[in-house]
């Protein structure tokens, strides 16, 4: 009902009444990764290049992309990046923040006018750490604090949505074809160590932007190919854990699943992949011994945690990226290497298309994860051009 | 009193054109139903003493026979039926309470046949079981938060599990109310596909040792048969509270049934009545439930793990909640239509609630409350076929446990006179002559091939709903639907309608 | 070869003693008209010994020094080399009962419908599987020699 303007356009159907969240939507998808293992960055160009090839496999309803390494100048703060349906949300929701939290600076993420995107709500981005005396009256840690508000505001505050909410990382993300939305944000001006990008092709959607892919948590970020079966079995143990999917897509899902099993009990990344898509009990029974113990302990504990049906997912993090297919490979992913990148990608040629002679290119199997990891845990990326922010 | 209002159940109809007066029947009908005239030579037939167990009917080997309900019929009345006619002038005349055996049979609505379950078309392809890997594999036992791996090992082993090729278990039967050929049958066909019988409270005999880690000892208020080899002998102890046919009511097994090997396994002498009292006399509150909880696993050195049987009454979920609080690794949920031996008939058939809205209570309620992962959920009474069992697993049940389900497997015919002993079919009877009838090696090979016909039924169903393993099924209520539900049923069952 | 009795899943129902008439009749696939079509009823050659709750079916233990062979006045009895299954040939017997006097089991029947003569159990000479132990409900007997019975699982 209202544009990135601010202006009121009622004939744009927007708002809480028609966000995600009422119905469950099975999509299908385009996903696209990158990373510099040496944390050098790139342009969005080459994500917006590689994922455009793959047009097909979108239908016009949603895209995004998730950057690392974005935003140097402000390492330590918290990116928030929020969609708002009108100004009276806006407002409500920076009180909130500031209740909360120091703002350092805020303001409209910088777009441009793109034939094919239209509906946009208003995109506001905040550079933020949470107050000392807040955290000591919650008792929490950061992260974890940061997470409840992030539920909070996407639960309680009508007509706002944090969409990101990592350090030195964004998403950027909403309903068109993702090169449109990649000219629409104007990425090419951003640089990032890792790019993650999807085309979503929903069978059923609202047409709403929180619904595009990817989905983040903090600055973990996931995009996804798939229909998730054990949707429910997953969603039902995750909210024993406190995690509300209020959006009801399986990209959410699979981004809490990760967010519990990685930050909040601090497990491996190789023992979360092999809950996410655990290997058959027939190839764990022929494993030593001390290893099946470890697998028969993961698929026990972890058992509702097993993501069920077809997906290949790509998921982000500061540190690196990780691409993952279902256990029986029913969703395309095919990986390859040059030097210090890897990419991974729905489709090779949109590998190809951006990177025309790699090294190595292979098509990883079902329930194997494809790993890339910074070389140094500390990314020395190289200085972006400053971005657009201005003061509250 | 010489005048008796009583009349034939039953109409047996032998077709003369094709009995050849061999006697099978005679001598089959414990019931003598069938008798042989030999001045005329010929087998004649009693209908008053039948209980339409399709024994006769079964081994005639011209056909003979057949079993009819007695044509008698009452002036229509849809309130006084007959057969609350025929019982009352049963009680007039003996002044006792109504025996029956096995579960509830009253029409009641069967939830079960109101869910129906998902496949998937296009946006996601169903998987071919006999071409892809299909995964029932189960553990039932209490689940830690989260593992912690040192090394590449396991910091902590975990607590003790059931480890079941396929979600379905033999539920609790005794040796006493059922034949030890019954019981053995059961206990080969567990071991044969990976899965547990359960003594019920009837102790373990001897013969049954080597199949203990197939064996879920039961310990129940009688404490017939518990001492320290029963429960080491089990792979797990279940502690019965209460059962589905019988909420709030203890067990009798009548001294007739209790001959030599029965008193041996139940530590009782020859010949007496074993009365299990109603409840626990150490446990009159969920704290004593602990102790006993606590008790039996510290005398297994916290190397089994221990179930709590309960009947599904209506503050089901609030029950379950403490019990599971209270340490259980296991809770099993028996509903109103779980059947038995022996069972007061006004008490089977109008107390307990359905399983279905016991099993999403409790499901829901331990999710509510963080504690779902800490103990598994086994729910019991009537679960007819495999359809049930995924929609019991989607409900939110770790697995099932099968007791008429597995008689019928093994010859019974639901005549609901298991109370009498004088089971034809050689399952609910100690008469020698009567459980030899019964050979386990047919029994075992039978209730296999049902657990294994089973087995094929719910991979199906689950490769068409895209699911390769049965956890994605456990508590997915999004693959159920509702139909001809109320939206008070839904939202206590937590489906949605079909269309939606 | 010879058919073993399992005592203790033996029911007691002597469905095998049906069976086996019914399969020596001249009707050996319709049980109404082999017990109907003759004015006797037909001669089974097992017999259900039984004491209750002890039971069994009990036949001719196809003896490998078969007495009744001996005993046979007219050589009607005799051993077949190649099954070892004891046969009576029904032509060359004349009803001396010799066979009956001496079977230290009481395995062999006398037939006097007809022709008299013995009437033993022959295994169903021909058939896979003798008719007692086809129809035997219980599998209560079993083929021996043949690795027979119910396999435990």
């Amino acid at each position: 009902m209202v544009g990135n303007d601010g202006w009121a356009r009622p004939w744009e159907l927007q708002g809480n009444h028609r966000r995600e969240g009422s119905k469950r939507i099975p999509s299908g998808c385009a996903i696209a990764g990158m990373i510099n293992r040496k944390g050098r960055t790139m342009s969005g160009v080459d994500a917006i290049q590689s994922i455009a090839l793959m047009h097909d496999r979108s239908n016009g309803l949603g895209g995004g992309f998730a950057a690392y390494g974005i935003y140097p100048e402000f390492p330590e703060h918290y990116a928030f990046h929020l969609f708002f349906d009108d100004h009276k949300a806006r407002e409500q929701t920076e009180s909130f923040l500031n209740q909360h939290f120091n703002i350092e600076l805020g303001g409209p993420i910088p777009t441009r006018k793109v034939v094919g995107i239209s509906g946009a709500p208003l995109i506001w981005r905040y550079f933020a750490k949470p107050k000392l005396e807040q955290l000591r009256v919650a008792e929490m840690k950061e992260d974890d604090f940061v997470v409840n508000m992030v539920m909070f505001i996407n639960e309680r505050l009508d007509g706002a949505y944090v969409f990101s909410s990592g350090k030195n990382m964004g998403a950027f993300k909403g309903v068109g074809y993702p090169e449109d939305i990649g000219e629409f944000y104007r990425l090419d001006e951003y640089r990032g160590y890792i790019w993650t990008a999807h085309g979503r092709f929903p069978t059923n959607t609202p047409g709403w932007w929180g619904g595009a892919h990817p989905f983040t948590l903090l600055d973990l970020s996931v995009v996804h190919n798939g229909e998730i079966s054990s949707y429910g079995a997953n969603r039902r143990f995750l909210e024993m854990f406190g995690y509300r999917c209020t959006l009801q897509t399986d990209t959410e899902v699979m981004t809490y699943i990760f967010d519990l099993l990685l930050r909040r009990q601090g497990l491996p990344l190789e023992t979360a992949v092999k809950a996410v898509a655990a290997p058959f009990w027939s190839t764990i029974a022929r494993m030593p011994q001390a290893q099946r113990e470890v697998l028969t302990a993961i698929r026990t504990v972890y058992s509702s945690l097993l993501v069920n049906g077809p997906f290949s997912i790509v998921l982000g993090s500061s540190q690196g990226i990780m691409a993952l297919n279902d256990r029986v490979k029913l969703r395309p992913l095919v990986a390859a290497t040059k030097g210090d990148l890897l990419y991974v990608a729905s489709e090779e040629s949109a590998i190809r298309e951006i990177c025309p002679k790699p090294e190595r290119v292979w098509s990883p199997r079902g329930g194997e994860p494809v790993i890339g990891m910074l070389e140094d845990a500390m990314p020395k990326a190289v200085p972006a051009p400053p971005v657009t922010v201005c003061h509250l | 009193m010489s005048l008796s209002m009583a009349t034939p159940a039953f109409l047996i109809e032998r077709n003369l054109d094709r009995c050849i007066h061999c006697q099978v029947c005679v001598r089959q009908c414990a019931n003598e139903a069938h008798g042989y005239d030999h001045e005329e030579q010929r087998v004649y037939s009693d209908d008053m003493r039948c209980v339409n167990c399709h024994r006769c009917v079964v081994l005639c080997p011209t056909r003979a026979l057949s079993v009819r309900q007695f044509p008698l019929e009452f002036r229509a009345n849809a309130n006084w039926t007959a057969e609350v006619i025929h019982n009352i002038y049963l009680q007039a005349a003996t002044g006792g309470i109504l025996l029956t055996g096995m579960g509830n049979d009253r029409p009641y609505p069967i939830y079960w046949d109101h869910m129906l379950i998902n496949a998937s078309q296009v946006t996601n392809p169903s998987i071919d079981p006999l071409r892809e890997p299909m995964e029932l594999k189960t553990f039932l036992g209490r689940k830690p938060e989260k593992i912690v791996i040192e090394n590449g090992r396991l910091k902590e082993a975990l607590p003790p599990q059931l480890e079941l090729e396929l979600p379905v278990m033999f539920s609790a039967m005794s040796f006493g109310s059922i034949s030890l050929n019954a019981m053995k049958s059961l206990a080969l066909a567990a071991e044969a596909e990976g899965t547990y019988y359960n003594t019920g409270e009837g102790g373990l005999h001897k013969d049954l040792y080597p199949l203990g880690h197939r064996t879920i000892v039961q310990v129940a208020s009688g404490r017939f048969g518990v001492h320290p080899d029963y429960l080491a002998a089990g792979a797990a102890i279940e502690i019965k509270i209460g059962q589905g046919a019988k909420p709030g009511i203890g067990g009798h097994l009548p001294g007739e049934k209790v001959g030599r090997e029965v008193s041996e396994t139940r530590m009782i002498p020859e010949g007496t009545d074993a009365l299990s009292p109603a409840p626990h006399h150490d446990i009159y509150s969920i704290e004593d439930l602990r102790q006993l909880i606590y008790s039996l696993k510290e005398a297994t050195n916290y190397s089994k793990p221990v179930s709590v049987k309960i009947a599904a009454v209506h503050n089901v979920a609030a029950i379950a909640s403490g019990i599971a609080r209270a340490g259980a690794d296991i809770i099993a949920i028996d509903g109103y239509r779980g059947g038995t031996g022996a069972t007061p008939l006004r008490t089977r058939d109008h107390v307990g609630i359905p399983i279905e809205f016991a099993l999403a209570a409790v499901d829901s309620r331990l999710r509510d409350e963080g504690i779902r992962n800490q103990v598994s959920l086994v729910v019991a009474g009537s679960i007819r076929h495999s359809a049930d069992i995924v929609k019991a697993v989607a409900l939110g049940a770790d697995a099932v446990y099968i007791g008429s389900a597995a008689l019928i497997a093994l010859g019974c015919h639901m005549c609901q006179k298991c109370y009498t002993g004088k089971c034809n079919w050689g399952i609910a009877t100690q008469d020698p002559n009567l459980t030899k009838r019964l050979n386990p090696e047919i029994g075992a090979k039978r209730a296999a091939n049902l657990l294994k016909a089973w087995k094929h039924e719910i991979k199906e169903m689950l490769g068409g709903m895209g699911i390769n393993a049965l956890e994605s099924l456990r508590g997915n209520r999004l693959m159920l639907r509702g139909i001809g539900l109320t939206d008070r049923e839904l939202n206590i069952l937590g489906i949605k309608a079909a269309g939606e | 070869m010879r058919v073993t009795a399992r005592e203790e899943y033996c029911a007691g129902c002597r469905l095998c003693e049906v069976y086996c008439a019914v399969s020596h009749s001249p009707y050996p696939a319709d049980p109404v008209k082999a017990f109907r079509k003759s004015p006797h009823p037909p001669i089974s050659r097992v017999l259900v010994e039984e004491q209750r709750p002890v039971s069994f079916a009990l036949q001719c233990r196809h003896c490998t020094e078969a007495i009744c062979v001996k005993a046979c006045i007219t050589g009607a009895m005799y051993r077949d080399p190649v099954t070892g299954a004891v046969r009576n040939q029904e032509e060359r017997c004349v009803g001396c009962w010799t066979c009956i006097l001496v079977c230290p089991f009481g395995a062999i029947r006398r037939d006097e419908q007809g022709k008299k003569v013995a009437a033993k159990c022959d295994l169903c000479a021909g058939a896979v599987e003798p008719a007692c132990v086809k129809h035997c409900p219980n599998g209560a007997l079993v083929v021996e020699g043949k690795g027979g019975g119910l396999k435990c699982m």
